[in-house]
């Protein structure tokens, strides 16, 4: 920290980010319901960070609860089971929940309505695996980060192990407005939460756990706190309810006193960042053999005719979703995931994954969509961005077609958090803006790797056609050699043969 | 920023706002304002009330005139606030009983060479209201010198609407009558023929703002309320207000202390001209002042120095319009060396070091 950081510390409380209105009750108060099981289930492949699953199985085939339908493909992917016994009946492209609307390849079941899972009893106590049986059961039960970041979880876990990480800090934040599904999960399945900590710990090899939870959560901090109690190593933390407290670095720095540094991460500095909802996911898989094939997800804003949280199995339709939360009106917006940095949906003819937070059918008035204006310099950004940046500078000079201007003022750093949209009063949509750049600098960035690629190859066949033209002269020379020399040895030969002969 | 990104709906999140628009500020600072215009009005009466609404239908109109010449919207630009807000600034920089032709070519210079030349809300270098009033102070340096004595509405002599009316559009018929010195205009004239401070009859210090001035600056009580009442709102922030009045208060004290035949109190400096005004609400203009907080906190403490020096060996007796204008002069640099410390990264941009484990 230089020194004005100092004195400003002394002068004012600490600035970063917003506080939004949370909206999260009364959905955070209904008790928990089961989706009815749709008739069909549309099972991405592609529902985390890396590689596409591979599918194992056949139109036609039939499927338990639970049964693993597509393999994790390379070192980073993750394996997706059935959410329900029935019949597969397609392997092909569905909507992806994306505002594109791109198609995404999928498996759709058909459900038979019976539910039956696969035999699956743990084999042992899982307290007593070894943290490399862990870290590959949490693989083979398909697990992602269920906060959203959906990297899998395995291997951050083996990752962490290998970093030699002490703490381990468990992501109860939920800081975006209108979700509730980690709340209600730390409320109703504590113990189960615990139990995905001790087995984390075991798997990274961590001394304690810190579960940082937003002060605007009482019942889940008590539920959490009584559920810690026989556990020394695991501590609940209550921290500020302040917008983006769940962001990993955010809450690291919070719990921690450190920052990470912009080209390292947490677990740099000796600590590994985790959902609840993984920890869950966690305990689920090893302590009662349950894959990961449903999910919490909070249905809510101000469309929704009841909002609640609803267990809802992977690859049911948000349209499913919505039917059976009821919609008072014709949402302006559909959103998956927080208002913040969740994604807008095309349609509702979109599947929900494990990344699926929530599902928010948002009046326009909600969604603040109003038209833009200019940027009148009032900062309210510069205040609001967790990161220190300057966005109205940044989005002044992307504007303007200088995309490394803008890098130069931090562009890389940004978390794309919205804070900044979510504060101007012109209403600029400044995350808009910093994603067209982003895209555009990863454009630019492939399509040089491309150049030098073909520039490489140019340069190697040139290299090649000059060699093998120095060959062939090489060749050539040495042939008309041998010629010469043969044409001198006959030569010298008939010259001995005539003096034989005049002799 | 470019039309064109800016006209399609974004697709990007945020999906939620916190509610604020340009309108809102910019009526929240007029709301502000209200008490110690009110102020003005019932001190200087009926010719400050039209004083004040001819400036700012000029503003409009100089900013409507340009909109219509450059054919874009009418509607979103001139109900933003921000044209009415910059005529209702530079009105409460005039003298009350000021001529209404002044305030029309103010108003109009305001919104159409000081804003919209630049590129409208948002690009000006300058704030709008002081290049106005500069621009009018050193054209017109008599019209623009006319202190008047508080007339209060309703006591003996005040004007009533029709008079006032009559004053605003054709000049009082005896302003030698009632006209006033300002204190920072008295204790200037009396320096300049050699009287000292100490025996100079200066005007009596007001904190309420009972005495001569412009029609807006007097009751430093009443903006200084208004002012706090902007931070609490969270429309400024503490930093260009503080700086500036230390700023200016600082020098003034050392001065003041070293020689107090030659140099006002910081008191008399806080309580008079446009201090209050400039530092609460001319000094925060968005547009024109620094970004960052250190950035704000380098600009007040300019403004608030500038003033002093102006006001203590500049030829004019008050300062703060000159010394705003040359502080928004050297926001863009302020803006280019000052930069908040990156999350992660030390104050130069380095990523902060890996400890080793």
């Amino acid at each position: 920290m230089g020194l004005m950081e100092k004195i400003f510390a002394l002068l004012e409380p600490a600035h970063w980010g917003v506080h939004p209105d949370d909206k999260k009750r009364p959905a955070a108060d209904a008790p928990v319901r089961r989706l009815p099981l749709p008739e069909r289930l549309y099972v991405p492949l592609q529902q985390h960070i890396g590689a596409a699953a591979r599918p194992i199985v056949l139109t036609g085939q039939k499927v338990k609860k639970g049964e693993l339908i597509a393999e994790a493909q390379g070192a980073t992917s993750a394996a997706i089971h059935a959410p329900t016994s029935g019949k597969v009946v397609a392997v092909g492209d569905v909507t992806a929940p994306h505002p594109s609307g791109l198609p995404v390849a999928a498996i759709t079941i058909e459900a038979d309505g019976e539910e039956a899972w696969i035999d699956a009893a743990p084999a042992q106590d899982p307290f007593s695996l070894s943290p490399e049986e862990i870290a590959k059961q949490v693989a083979a039960a398909g697990i992602v980060g269920l906060g959203g970041a959906t990297f899998p979880s395995a291997l951050k876990l083996g990752l962490a192990k290998k970093a030699k990480i002490h703490t381990l800090i468990i992501n109860g934040g939920e800081c975006e407005p209108y979700l509730s599904c980690d709340d209600r999960l730390m409320r109703d399945a504590s113990p189960e939460i615990v139990a995905g900590i001790r087995l984390m710990l075991i798997a990274t090899g961590a001394q304690r756990a810190l579960v940082g939870i937003e002060d605007n959560k009482p019942e889940a901090i008590a539920a959490m706190r009584e559920a810690v109690r026989p556990r020394r190593e695991i501590e609940v933390k209550p921290v500020p309810a302040r917008y983006p407290m769940g962001s990993e670095k955010h809450l690291f720095s919070t719990l921690m006193g450190q920052e990470v540094p912009a080209d390292g991460r947490t677990t740099d500095l000796g600590a590994l960042v985790h959902n609840v909802g993984t920890a869950h996911a966690v305990y689920q898989a090893l302590g009662k053999g349950r894959p990961l094939v449903e999910r919490l997800v909070t249905v809510n804003g101000g469309a929704v005719a009841f909002p609640g949280n609803l267990l809802v199995p992977i690859g049911a339709l948000v349209e499913d979703v919505l039917a059976f939360a009821g919609l008072k009106e014709t949402p302006a917006r559909l959103v998956m995931g927080g208002p913040m940095m969740g994604s807008l949906l095309p349609h509702a003819r979109v599947p929900i994954i494990k990344g699926s937070s929530g599902i928010l059918a948002l009046t326009a008035q909600e969604a603040g969509i109003a038209p833009a204006g200019p940027c009148i310099r009032c900062s309210s950004c510069v205040r609001a961005c967790p990161i220190g940046l300057l966005p109205l500078e940044m989005a002044a000079r992307i504007a303007a077609g200088a995309l490394s201007a803008a890098v130069d003022y931090g562009l890389k750093d940004c978390i794309a958090c919205g804070c900044c949209a979510y504060v101007c009063p012109s209403r600029i949509p400044l995350v808009q803006y910093f994603n067209h750049a982003k895209g555009e600098l990863a454009a630019q960035a492939r399509a040089q790797l491309r150049n030098e690629a073909a520039k490489r190859l140019a340069a190697a066949r040139a290299e090649r056609l000059e060699r093998e033209a120095k060959e062939k002269a090489e060749a050539a020379a040495r042939r008309k050699a041998e010629r010469m020399a043969q044409k001198a040895a006959e030569a010298a030969a008939a010259a001995a043969k005539q003096a034989e002969e005049v002799a | 920023m470019s039309a064109g990104l800016a006209t399609t709906v974004p697709l990007a999140s945020p999906h939620a706002h916190a509610g604020s628009s340009v309108s809102w500020v910019m009526a929240k600072v007029m709301l502000a304002l209200t008490p110690a215009t009110l102020y003005g009005f019932w001190l200087y009466g009926w010719p400050a009330v039209h004083l004040w609404w001819i400036t700012i239908a000029a503003a409009l109109l100089g900013e409507a005139f340009c909109l219509r010449l450059m054919r874009r919207p009418l509607r979103p630009a001139l109900f933003d606030g921000s044209a009415a807000l910059t005529g209702w600034l530079l009105a409460l920089s005039l003298p009350p009983w000021a001529p209404a032709w002044l305030g029309v070519l103010g108003g109009l210079f305001a919104t159409i060479v000081a804003k919209q030349l630049f590129g409208g809300l948002g690009q000006n270098l300058f704030n709008p209201a002081m290049v106005a009033r500069v621009a009018l102070l050193v054209s017109f340096p008599v019209a623009m010198t006319q202190w008047i004595a508080p007339v209060p509405l309703g006591s003996a002599g005040a004007p009533d609407f029709a008079e006032g009316l009559r004053i605003t559009l054709a000049g009082a018929p005896s302003l030698d009558a009632i006209a006033s010195a300002s204190l920072l205009g008295h204790a200037k004239t009396e320096l300049s023929r050699g009287v000292d401070l100490l025996q100079a009859n200066l005007p009596a210090l007001s904190f309420v703002g009972e005495r001569a001035g412009s029609l807006g600056e007097t009751s430093a009580l009443l903006l200084l309320l208004g002012g706090i009442a902007l931070i609490l709102m969270r429309i400024i922030t503490w930093h260009i207000p503080a700086a500036m009045l230390v700023g200016l208060a600082l020098p003034a004290l050392i001065a003041h202390a070293l020689d107090p035949a030659r140099h006002l109190s910081a008191a008399t400096h806080l309580l008079s001209g446009a201090a209050m005004l400039g530092a609460f609400f001319i000094a925060t203009d968005y547009v024109t002042s620094p970004n960052t907080r250190l950035g704000q906190l380098i600009f007040g403490l300019g403004c608030g120095l500038l003033t002093w020096l102006i006001r203590s060996y500049g030829g004019y007796p008050e300062g703060v319009a000159f010394a705003v204008l040359l502080m928004n002069a050297a926001t863009p640099a302020i803006d280019r060396l000052i930069r908040p410390r990156i999350y992660g990264r030390d104050l130069k941009g380095r990523p902060l070091e890996i400890p080793e484990a």
